[in-house]
């Protein structure tokens, strides 16, 4: 953004915005909505509390169990997919359905099944997440220059080889760009999924401030979750970066 | 038949040592025929060229003999063994140079190496090797996209070539790359015939280029995909290279495959 010719630091527009809530907080319209500057202290307040800090370890369990198992399984079953096109027939439209389901409408099916503990979490966050990466991960394996696959045959490439050295590298760009979105989908899908269960995490936080309308206190919380999304998604964005210069040369 | 393959043909019957020899080769994709009953004979440490128009079968074929593809029937015999399968006595170059654009020259080169098993250090000095006899010495460590084309093919001749196989297979090895660097690669193709004692089968579009570098040239037709002639060039090439593009062999020969040649190009 620029101003009068001077270069502003990227998202200083935010500091805009930051004014507003701070103006329309001060003028105490709504109870909702407090001070922004409130929100910030009460940020550093609870940042360091027991219940705060226990309930940002279990999400980071959760969230990691989860983006490890949409990664781990959606990799391969992607690159399967992309190869074999009887598993592509066979799995696609279930992926495809499930891609777009509203999946927040399955958690309380698999509080059933699984209880009201970490494995729900876990589950549902993977579910959030692993959609798109094989989505993503099958795109990039099918745009795969055949003469690379043709090479590596030639030159006695076991299909394991050609797993491993060929098709996972070529279609790197992509991957990473489904784990880029998949990653963002599991963050939603953390929080959802412990709203709903409610007992563990920011779940129980988010449960204990709302039924006791300490709106500062959800706003810090919601805001340390904004900005943790935003970075992971900017480290991952950046990582994808790094790997561009090759995709745009394939 | 042109007289000079005529010839050679009556006079050598059974005597000539064959590296590659295709025999009744039949391949169908659906309803196109790509190859019909093909037999063709590869002799040992020379270059044979596959020329003919678009769509009369020469990738098919090279596949084939590369064992990337399954013939309908018939055999590829190579060293003796009939053909199944990719094996280490074959090595490809391919038209589009198939690099990995993630891996270094080095890495690249050592490639087909590494799919064999050889240890690192061993393939990459092996790798180094190569990279300096194609005359890439100091890009060891450049990635591909930052290659021309012409270093980009020196890369996939230099993997083709560290894995020491008898027969290179080089699917219109030149057809990316500049007018100026395909004639360096055009010598440095005749000198790598001369030294290397492999044998190399070379499709080209270019009756120049494949008159200029090949022992032999078998001239395919299509519809019905057939070898319609083989063609031995042998007064010029002991002549030197700086004289071939002047001998009137050569220019004869040029002229009688064009003749043979302009019916099939629409
Ligand atoms: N994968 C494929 N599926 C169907 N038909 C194919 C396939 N590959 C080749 N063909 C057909 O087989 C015939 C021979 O193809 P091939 O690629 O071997 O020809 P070519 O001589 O190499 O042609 P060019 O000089 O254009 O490279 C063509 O008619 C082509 O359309
Ligand atoms: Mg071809």
């Amino acid at each position: 953004m620029r101003v009068y010719g001077h270069k502003l630091p990227a998202m200083s527009s935010l500091l805009i915005w930051a004014l507003l809530w701070e103006i329309v907080g001060r003028t105490g319209a709504t109870f909702f909505i407090p001070p922004l500057s409130e929100v910030f202290v009460t940020l550093f307040k609870i940042i360091g509390t027991p219940a705060f800090l226990a309930a940002l370890s279990e999400t980071a369990q959760a969230f990691l169990a989860g983006v490890f198992f949409s990664i781990a399984i959606g990799i391969p079953v992607g690159i399967l997919m992309g190869k074999s096109r009887l598993l592509d027939e066979l799995l696609l439209p279930w992926v495809n359905i499930f891609v777009s389901a509203p999946l927040t409408a399955l958690v309380p099916v698999l509080m059933v099944l699984f209880g009201f503990g970490m494995t729900s979490i876990v589950i549902t966050t993977t579910l959030f997440g692993i959609w798109i990466i094989i989505l993503n991960t099958r795109a990039g394996v099918r745009q795969i220059n055949r003469s690379l696959v043709e090479m590596a045959i030639s030159f006695g490439a076991t299909p394991m080889d050609a797993f491993v050295k060929i098709y996972f590298w070529a279609a790197l760009p992509e991957i990473l760009g489904g784990v880029r979105i998949g990653v963002i989908r599991a963050v939603k899908g953390v929080i959802i999924g412990q709203l709903l269960i409610s007992i563990v995490g920011f779940g129980a936080l988010f449960e204990l401030y709302a039924t006791n309308f300490l709106m500062s206190h959800f706003w810090a919380v919601l805001i340390v979750l904004f900005a943790l999304a935003f970075s992971i998604s900017e480290f991952l964005a950046f990582l994808e970066r790094k790997v561009a210069y090759y995709a745009a040369k394939r | 038949m042109s007289q000079t393959s005529q010839a050679f043909v009556d006079a050598h019957p059974s005597a000539q040592d064959n590296a590659v020899t295709v025999r009744g080769v039949s391949k169908n994709y659906g309803a196109v025929e790509a190859l019909k009953n093909m037999s063709l004979e590869f002799p040992r440490g020379q270059l044979t060229s596959l020329l003919g128009p678009s769509g009369c079968g020469k990738t098919t074929l090279l596949k084939i003999i590369a064992g990337l593809l399954k013939a309908d029937s018939g055999e590829i015999i190579v060293n003796g063994k009939a053909v199944t399968g990719p094996g280490p006595n074959r090595a490809f170059v391919f038209q589009d140079f198939a690099l990995l654009p993630w891996a270094s020259v080095l890495r690249n080169v050592a490639f087909g190496l590494e799919l064999r098993g050889v240890a690192k250090s061993e393939r990459e000095a092996k790798a180094e090797k190569y990279i300096k006899d194609v005359g890439l010495a100091g890009f060891e460590h450049s990635f591909p996209h930052e290659l021309s084309g012409g270093m980009r093919q020196r890369v996939g001749l230099a993997r083709a070539l560290s894995v020491d196989a008898q027969v290179l297979l080089l699917d219109e090895p030149f057809s990316a790359v500049d007018e100026q660097t395909r004639r360096k690669f055009q010598e440095d193709l005749l000198a790598l015939v001369a030294n290397e004692n492999k044998t190399f089968i070379f499709v080209t579009h270019s009756i120049e280029e494949a008159v200029y570098v090949s022992d032999q040239i078998a001239i395919l037709l299509p519809r019905p995909s057939r070898v319609h002639e083989i063609i031995r060039p042998s007064n010029f090439r002991a002549k030197g290279i700086d004289n071939i593009r002047r001998d009137p062999e050569y220019l004869d020969i040029v002229d009688e495959i064009w003749a043979s040649l302009r019916n099939y190009v629409e």
